[in-house]
C-alpha cells in the first residue's frame, strides 16, 4: 500500500489540523460538523441532510466493517468531505464489498485521516460549527485564502441539489411490500422530498404503503391530485428559512390529509405553526440523543442530524410541543390539536442509530388508515 | 438499564476477541464492538431491549450474545432476511455484573449508582450525569476511544494448573486500557498485566514453528508469534476463530516490530510506534537501545503522550470529571493544576494472588485522606474492578499501566515543566513499592518512606546488617550457590530449613526441607531453572505473628498484633489471623513492640510498615523467642482488617505523616494501641475448585484469592463465623476422612478425640486408621486409589464423608499421588479440606463450642457495647 499523502483540514477561523489524505484527491469545502455515532458511517455519508458539510466522526476507528451495496441512504455520497482519526483499509465483515477509503475515492469525495478528531470536536463545541476545507494540493495558507473566497454554507440551497427532479414511485425490490389488514387497498403515501433517506420509504413500504416521492417544488394541489392517504415531509439539508415554497405547500395540505414531518420537514411544519427557527451552536448529530414524550414521560434514544431547530415559544394555539430534548430542551416534536399532523425533529427511521421510535411510522399509518375512504378514490 | 417508566438504554456494547466457548470473564474484551455494522449492532440492541422489558427489570441487566460472523458458520433457515446473521442469547444477568463494572469504567457511566437511584424510584432522566453535570443518565454513552480488557490469570503462581480456558472462569482479576488506537489499548493492557516481565514481544521457549492457537492465557502472544512466523491473518483466523479484524491489527504490530528492527529510529518512526502502543522498553529491545535512551529521544523530539478525558459523550459536552488516559495525539486535556498542593497515589493494578483488593482499600483511603487534608489527590491504576478507578474517588484519575514509563509520563505531565508532585508508593502493594527505585533514579519525589528505606528493608544483606546492629534476632540462614555449601549451612543451622530461590522465576516456590535428600532434590531443580543462589533459613516451628505499624520518624504506633492460627510455613496470606493474639506471653508481646519500634525508626519508615515474626521459645531459651522473618516497608494486606477491628484510621494517619503531621499532632502516641474487647478472625478464601490441576495444600506459596472476617466476643465464636463464611464449617456428626502424614500423627491425637466426641464418624487410610484404632476409636478403613473400591476418592465423591483432614509428608506435596487426588476431589466436591492440623483444630474446636455467636454491627463490638 503506497503511503498516504499529507493533507490538511483548514478551518475558517485559521485553525489547521495536519493529517493524511484519504478518499479522492483534490480539495473540498463545507461546514465542518461532528457526529458521535460509533457506527453507521456509510449511512451517514449518504444521508442528504449532510449535503454541504464536512463530517467529522468522533469515534476514532472508521471503516472497520467496510462498505456494502445496500447501506446507502441515497443515490449519492452527500458529504463534501470526511474527517477521521484512523481509516482502516483492512475491513472485516462478510457483507463488505469495498474499503471505506475506496468508497470515498470512487465517489470523488476527499477525506483526511490521522487527525486529532477529539481536538476538532472540542473546538467546534466551544466555538460552534465553522466552514472548513480539506486539502492536499495547496499550503494551509493558500487553502485558507481560498476558503474565505468561497460561499458560506448558509448561502446555498442544498434542498434543490438533493431533491428528486421529478416524481417517482418508490420500488425497492429488497423491501417486500407489507400486507394491509383486512385486505384493504394499499395506502398511498406521497413523500415530499427535501432530501429523503431510503429507509423512511422502506419502512413505509414494509407497512404496506405504496409511495410516490415528489420534488420539493411540488405544490399542494398537485400532491392532492395524486390522492394521497398521507403525506410525509422528509428530512433534508440546510436552513428552513429558505423554504417558503414548501411552507405554502404544507399549509395547503394541513386539514386535507394526514401529515408526518421529519427533521427539516418538522422545521417547515413548525414555521407553518407560527414558530421561528434558529441555528444551533454545533447541532445534534449522533445516535444517543434522549427525547422525552411530553404525554407519556417516556424517554427514547434517537438518531439525530440537524443544525437548525424550532423555537417553541410562539406556536399557534392549535399546535403544541409534544417532545423535548432532555439535554438542552430543544423542541423535538410538534402536534396539531385537531388535525392528524405530527412532527419529529429526530430520525425515527434510524439507519444509522436506534430503532426505538420506529413505532411513529405505525402512528402515522394509523392516521393514514383512519382517513376518509373517499380520499382513496 | 431500565427505569420504572420503561425508559430503556444500552450503556455499552462490548465484543469478545475470543470466539464463543471462553467464559466472558476469561475473554479479552474490546469496547465498543469493532466488527459489527450499525445494522448488526441495532439488531442485538433491539434484542437486548426486548429482553430487559420482558423480564421487567428495573435497574441494570447484562445480555451476552453469540453472533455468527459469516453465513457459512451456522446453518440457518430462520428467516429470509439475508441482510442479518443469526444470533443466540447465551446468558442474561438480571443484575449488575462483572461486565457492568467494566462497562462503567469503559464508558464513564456509573451503572451501579444509577441502578441504586432507579431502585428508589427515580427515572433515568431525573438522575444527573455526574460526568457532564449538565446532561442526565438517560442517554447512551458515546466513546471516542477504544477499550481493551485482558483477564489476569494466576498461572504464574500455579505452574501446574491447566491453562486451557473454557466455560469455567479462571482469572482472578483483570486490567483495562484505553487509547485512541486499538493497538495502543492492547499494548497498554498487556503492560498492565504485570505477568512476569511479559511484553508484547514475549514468546514461550516451547513454541516451535507453530505456536499453539488453542484458548489459553497465552493465546494473545501465540497469535502474534504466529504472525511473526509468516502465517497470514486469514489463515490464523480460520484456525482459531478470532475475527480477522483483530489479526490484521496484530499484523500491524508485527509490521512495526520489523520496521523497528530494520530501520533507523527517526522521529516519524518513533511517533508511529508510540501511536501503536509500543513501550519504550520494547522499542529499545527492537531498535537496540536502552529504554532510557528511547525516553531521551522522545524528550528530544517532543514525542510525549497527550491525555484525553473519558467524558461519556465523545466531547459533545464540556465534562467536569477528570478521568484521563494517555494517547499519542495533538491536544492534551489534562493540564496540571499548579496552584494546589498535589500528590499521586500509585495503585495496585490487577487483582492477583498475593495482591488483592486490600491494596485498593488503601489507595482509596489514601486519596480520601489527601482530600480531607486539602491536598489534590491524583490516582493512577489499571484495574477496572476497583473503587480506586471510580472517577469520584480522587480529584484526578489516570487510567494507565503502573509501569515506570507510564507513571513517569503522567508525573511529567503533572509537573507542567516544574516540580512533579510527590508519589505515594506504599499503598499499592508490591506494584507501587517497586516504583520507588525507578522514580528515585529519575529524580522524582517520593512521599513517605524513601527509596533507600524501602531498599534497606528489601535488600537481604543490608537488612541483616541493620537487625544485627539492633540486636534483633532473625532465623539463622545464608544464601548458597553450591550443593556442598547448602549441606554445610543446613547442617549448621539444623533441619528443617526453609529454602527459596533468591530470584523467583517460573513456579519454583519456597519449601520446608527436612533432610539432605530433600535438599538435594530442591537444589537440583532450582539450579536447573537458573534461579541463581538459593536462600536457606532455619525453619522455626512455632506460631507466626504479624504487626502493622505506623511511624512518623519519632514515634511508632502499632494498632494491633495478629497471631496466625497456622504455624510458620504456611504463607501469611493463607493463614487464619486472630486479633488480639490469644497465646502470646507478656514478654513476647513486649519484644514484638520493642523490635517493631526500633526497626521502624532505624529503617527510617515514614508511614506504614508490616512485620512478620515467628515465636520459637525453644530456639532462644534465654530470651523471648521472638524472631523477625520479614519486614515490608509498605501497607500490607492486613491493613483493612486491622483498621476495621481497631478503629485506628491507619491509612489516614500514614498519609498525614507524609504531609508533615506527627502522630502526636493527630492525637496518637507510640506503642501498642489498647486492645479492643473483641476477637476478630481473618480467614482465607480459595478458588481451587476452578483451577484444575492445582494442588490445594497450604504451604509457603500463597494460594488464596480472597478473605473473610469473623468477629465476636469470644475466640470460638469468631472462628466459627470465619469458618462459616469461608465454607470450612464442620458440623457435629459430619463424617470426616483422615489421611495423615507420619510426622503429624502424634500431634493429631487430641483432634481425633475431639472429632469422636462431636459424633463425627471417622474414615481413614491404612496407617491413619491403625493409629485411630490404637486410640480405641472406631474407624472405617479405606484403601488407596489403586487398591480397589471403595477407596479414598470414592468416599469423597459419593458423599460418604463431609470433610477431609490430610497432612503432607515433609510439608511438601508430590503431584499425582494419592494425597493430591484426595485434596483435588475434596475441593471439587466443595467440602472442607484441611491440610494444616492447626486450621483443623480451630475448626473442630469451634464445632464443639455451643451455637451462641452474637450478631451486632461492627462498631458495637469495637466500642464494647453488648446487645
Amino acid at each position: 500500500m503506497p503511503p498516504r499523502p499529507p493533507a490538511w483540514l483548514v478551518l475558517a477561523d485559521g485553525r489547521v489540523f495536519e493529517g493524511v489524505g484519504v478518499g479522492a484527491p483534490g480539495h473540498t469545502t463545507g461546514e465542518v460538523v461532528f457526529n458521535t455515532s460509533m457506527m453507521g458511517y456509510q449511512e451517514a455519508l449518504t444521508d442528504p441532510s449532510y449535503r454541504g458539510q464536512i463530517l467529522t466522526m468522533t469515534y476514532p476507528l472508521q471503516g472497520n466493517y467496510g462498505t456494502n451495496g445496500f447501506s446507502d441512504e441515497s443515490a449519492e455520497l452527500q458529504v463534501r468531505g470526511f474527517v477521521v482519526r484512523e481509516m482502516t483499509d483492512l475491513p472485516s465483515h462478510w457483507q463488505s464489498t469495498d474499503t471505506l477509503s475506496a468508497f470515498l475515492e470512487r465517489r470523488g469525495i476527499p477525506g483526511i485521516a490521522e487527525v486529532d478528531t477529539r481536538a476538532i470536536t472540542r473546538h467546534l463545541r466551544s466555538r460552534g460549527v465553522v466552514m472548513g476545507t480539506i486539502t492536499r494540493d495547496e499550503t494551509p495558507a493558500q487553502a485558507l485564502a481560498r476558503l474565505h473566497s468561497e460561499p458560506d454554507y448558509a448561502a446555498l440551497d442544498y434542498v434543490t441539489e438533493v431533491s428528486t427532479k421529478s416524481a417517482y414511485d418508490f420500488e425497492d425490490l429488497g423491501t417486500p411490500l407489507g400486507g394491509s389488514p383486512d385486505g384493504a387497498p394499499a395506502p398511498h403515501v406521497v413523500v415530499l422530498d427535501l432530501g429523503v433517506k431510503r429507509n423512511i420509504m422502506r419502512l413505509l413500504r414494509e407497512r404496506g404503503c405504496t409511495i410516490t416521492a415528489v420534488p420539493h417544488t411540488t405544490d399542494a394541489e398537485t400532491i392532492l391530485s395524486m390522492k394521497p392517504d398521507g403525506v410525509l415531509i422528509s428530512p433534508g439539508p440546510g436552513d428552513p428559512m429558505l423554504l417558503d415554497h414548501v411552507l405554502s405547500t404544507t399549509r395547503g395540505l394541513i386539514g386535507r390529509t394526514p401529515i408526518m414531518g421529519i427533521c427539516l420537514g418538522h422545521q417547515v411544519i413548525g414555521r407553518v405553526f407560527g414558530a421561528s427557527t434558529y441555528k444551533l451552536k454545533f447541532g445534534h448529530r449522533g445516535a444517543n440523543h434522549p427525547v422525552r414524550d411530553e404525554v407519556t414521560g417516556r424517554v427514547y434514544m434517537t438518531a439525530q442530524n440537524h443544525g437548525f431547530a424550532v423555537d417553541g415559544d410562539h406556536l399557534d394555539a392549535d399546535a403544541r410541543v409534544s417532545q423535548l430534548h432532555i439535554n438542552d430542551g430543544t423542541v423535538e416534536g410538534l402536534a396539531h390539536a385537531t388535525e392528524p399532523v405530527f412532527t419529529i425533529q429526530y430520525h425515527s427511521e434510524a439507519s444509522p442509530g436506534p430503532n426505538d421510535t420506529e413505532f411513529l411510522f405505525d402512528r402515522f399509518l394509523a392516521n393514514v388508515r383512519a382517513g376518509e375512504p373517499s380520499r382513496r378514490g | 438499564m431500565r427505569d420504572a417508566n420503561d425508559t430503556c438504554i444500552i450503556i455499552c456494547n462490548m465484543e469478545n476477541l475470543d470466539p464463543m466457548g471462553v467464559h466472558t470473564g476469561d475473554s479479552i474484551v474490546v469496547a465498543p464492538s469493532q466488527t459489527l455494522s450499525d445494522r448488526d449492532h441495532q439488531m442485538l440492541r433491539n434484542s437486548a431491549l426486548k429482553i430487559i422489558r420482558a423480564l421487567g427489570i428495573e435497574g441494570g441487566c447484562n445480555v451476552q450474545f453469540a453472533l455468527a460472523p459469516r453465513p457459512d458458520v451456522v446453518a440457518w433457515d430462520g428467516s429470509d432476511d439475508a441482510t442479518c446473521l443469526p444470533y443466540h442469547v447465551i446468558e442474561v444477568n438480571p443484575r449488575v455484573s462483572r461486565s457492568s463494572a467494566l462497562a462503567s469504567k469503559a464508558t464513564g457511566y456509573p451503572i451501579a449508582r444509577v441502578a441504586a437511584k432507579i431502585a428508589i424510584g427515580k427515572s433515568l432522566h431525573e438522575i444527573q450525569n455526574s460526568v457532564t453535570e449538565r446532561t442526565t443518565a438517560a442517554f447512551e454513552p458515546a466513546l471516542d476511544y477504544t477499550v481493551v480488557k485482558i483477564p489476569r490469570w494466576p498461572f504464574d503462581k500455579f505452574a501446574a494448573g491447566d491453562r486451557h480456558l473454557g466455560t469455567q472462569m479462571k482469572a482472578t482479576g483483570e486490567v483495562m486500557a484505553i487509547d485512541r488506537t486499538f493497538e495502543g489499548a492492547l499494548q497498554k493492557a498487556i503492560r498492565s498485566l504485570e505477568f512476569g516481565q511479559r511484553s508484547i514481544l514475549w514468546e514461550s521457549p516451547d513454541w516451535g514453528d507453530h505456536p499453539p492457537l488453542d484458548a489459553t492465557d497465552e493465546r494473545i502472544w501465540a497469535l502474534i508469534a504466529s504472525l511473526r512466523r509468516g502465517r497470514t491473518p486469514m489463515e490464523i483466523a480460520h484456525d482459531c476463530g478470532v475475527d480477522p479484524w483483530f489479526l490484521e491489527r496484530f499484523a500491524r504490530i508485527v509490521a512495526m516490530e520489523r520496521r523497528l528492527l530494520a530501520e533507523d529510529l527517526t522521529p516519524t518512526l518513533l511517533c508511529a510506534a508510540k501511536r501503536l502502543g509500543f513501550a519504550d522498553r520494547d522499542i529499545a529491545t527492537l531498535a537496540d537501545r536502552l529504554p532510557e535512551q528511547v525516553r531521551a529521544l522522545r524528550d528530544e523530539w517532543g514525542i510525549r503522550p497527550a491525555y484525553k478525558m473519558v467524558d461519556t459523550c465523545a466531547a459533545e459536552f464540556d465534562a467536569v470529571t477528570p478521568y484521563f488516559y494517555s494517547t499519542y495525539e495533538e491536544e492534551n486535556e489534562a493540564l496540571p493544576n499548579l496552584d494546589r498542593e498535589r500528590m499521586l497515589v500509585v495503585g495496585s493494578g490487577p487483582i492477583r494472588i498475593g495482591q488483592g483488593i486490600e491494596f485498593d482499600y488503601c489507595s482509596v483511603r489514601a486519596a480520601r485522606a489527601l482530600q480531607d487534608a486539602g491536598v489534590m489527590s491524583i490516582l493512577a491504576n489499571s484495574n477496572p474492578e476497583t473503587a480506586s478507578t471510580d472517577f469520584d474517588t480522587s480529584d484526578r484519575l489516570y487510567f494507565e499501566p503502573l509501569d515506570e514509563e507510564s507513571v513517569r509520563d503522567l508525573l511529567e505531565n503533572e509537573a507542567g515543566g516544574g516540580e512533579a508532585p510527590p508519589s505515594i508508593v506504599q499503598f499499592g502493594g508490591q506494584t507501587a513499592v517497586n516504583m520507588a527505585g525507578p522514580l528515585h533514579a529519575a529524580a522524582l519525589p517520593i512521599a513517605g518512606s524513601s527509596a533507600d528505606t524501602i531498599d534497606l528493608a528489601e535488600d537481604r544483606g543490608r537488612f541483616e546488617a541493620i537487625l544485627s546492629s539492633l540486636d534483633i534476632p532473625q532465623p539463622p540462614g545464608a544464601g548458597v550457590r553450591t550443593l556442598e555449601d547448602a549441606f554445610t549451612t543446613a547442617a549448621a543451622i539444623r533441619y528443617p530449613v526453609l529454602v527459596r530461590p533468591s530470584y523467583v522465576l517460573g513456579g519454583r516456590a519456597m519449601e520446608v526441607v527436612h533432610d539432605e535428600s530433600e535438599l538435594r532434590r530442591y537444589f537440583g531443580a532450582a539450579l536447573a531453572e537458573g534461579t541463581g543462589a538459593v536462600l536457606i533459613d532455619k525453619y522455626l516451628d512455632g506460631p507466626e505473628v504479624e504487626v502493622d505499624a505506623i511511624c512518623d520518624g519519632n514515634a511508632v504506633l502499632i494498632p494491633g498484633i495478629m497471631e496466625h492460627i497456622e504455624r510458620a510455613g504456611v504463607h501469611s496470606g493463607d493463614s487464619m489471623a486472630v486479633y488480639p493474639p490469644q497465646r502470646l506471653t507478656a514478654e513476647q508481646r513486649d519484644a514484638i513492640i520493642d523490635y517493631t519500634t526500633r526497626m521502624a525508626l532505624a529503617l527510617g519508615v515514614r508511614g506504614l510498615m508490616n512485620v512478620q515474626f515467628v515465636i520459637a521459645p525453644s530456639a532462644q531459651p534465654d530470651g523471648p523467642g521472638v524472631f523477625v522473618i520479614e519486614v515490608n516497608p509498605r501497607s500490607s494486606r492486613t491493613v483493612p482488617f486491622l483498621s476495621k477491628v481497631t478503629g485506628v484510621p491507619m491509612v489516614q494517619l500514614a498519609v498525614n505523616i507524609m504531609l508533615g503531621k506527627s502522630l502526636k499532632d493527630q492525637g496518637y502516641e507510640g506503642g501498642l494501641w489498647p486492645e479492643r474487647d473483641l476477637v476478630a478472625v481473618k480467614a482465607p478464601v480459595f478458588s481451587m475448585a476452578k483451577l484444575i490441576g492445582v494442588d490445594t495444600f497450604l504451604g509457603p506459596e500463597m494460594k488464596s484469592t480472597g478473605e473473610v472476617m469473623g468477629i465476636d466476643h469470644t475466640f470460638d465464636a469468631a472462628v466459627r463465623k470465619a469458618m462459616i463464611a469461608s465454607d470450612l464449617e464442620v458440623r457435629p456428626g459430619t463424617p470426616v476422612l483422615l489421611s495423615l502424614a507420619r510426622q503429624t500423627k502424634d500431634e493429631a491425637t487430641p483432634l481425633v478425640h475431639l472429632l469422636h466426641a462431636a459424633g463425627c464418624p471417622l474414615y481413614a487410610t491404612e496407617g491413619t486408621a491403625a493409629m485411630i484404632r490404637g486410640l480405641g476409636i472406631p474407624v472405617t478403613e479405606v484403601t488407596k486409589i489403586l487398591e480397589g473400591h471403595p477407596n479414598v476418592v470414592d468416599v469423597i465423591r459419593d458423599g460418604s464423608v463431609g470433610a477431609v483432614i490430610n497432612t503432607i509428608e515433609g510439608g511438601r506435596a508430590e503431584v499425582r499421588r494419592d494425597g493430591f487426588h484426595i485434596r483435588r476431589n475434596a475441593t471439587e466436591m466443595r467440602i472442607p479440606c484441611f491440610t494444616s492440623l492447626d486450621t483443623a483444630r480451630a475448626a473442630i474446636e469451634a464445632l464443639a463450642a455451643p451455637d451462641d455467636y452474637s450478631v451486632q454491627p461492627l462498631i458495637e463490638y469495637r466500642d464494647g457495647m453488648t446487645s
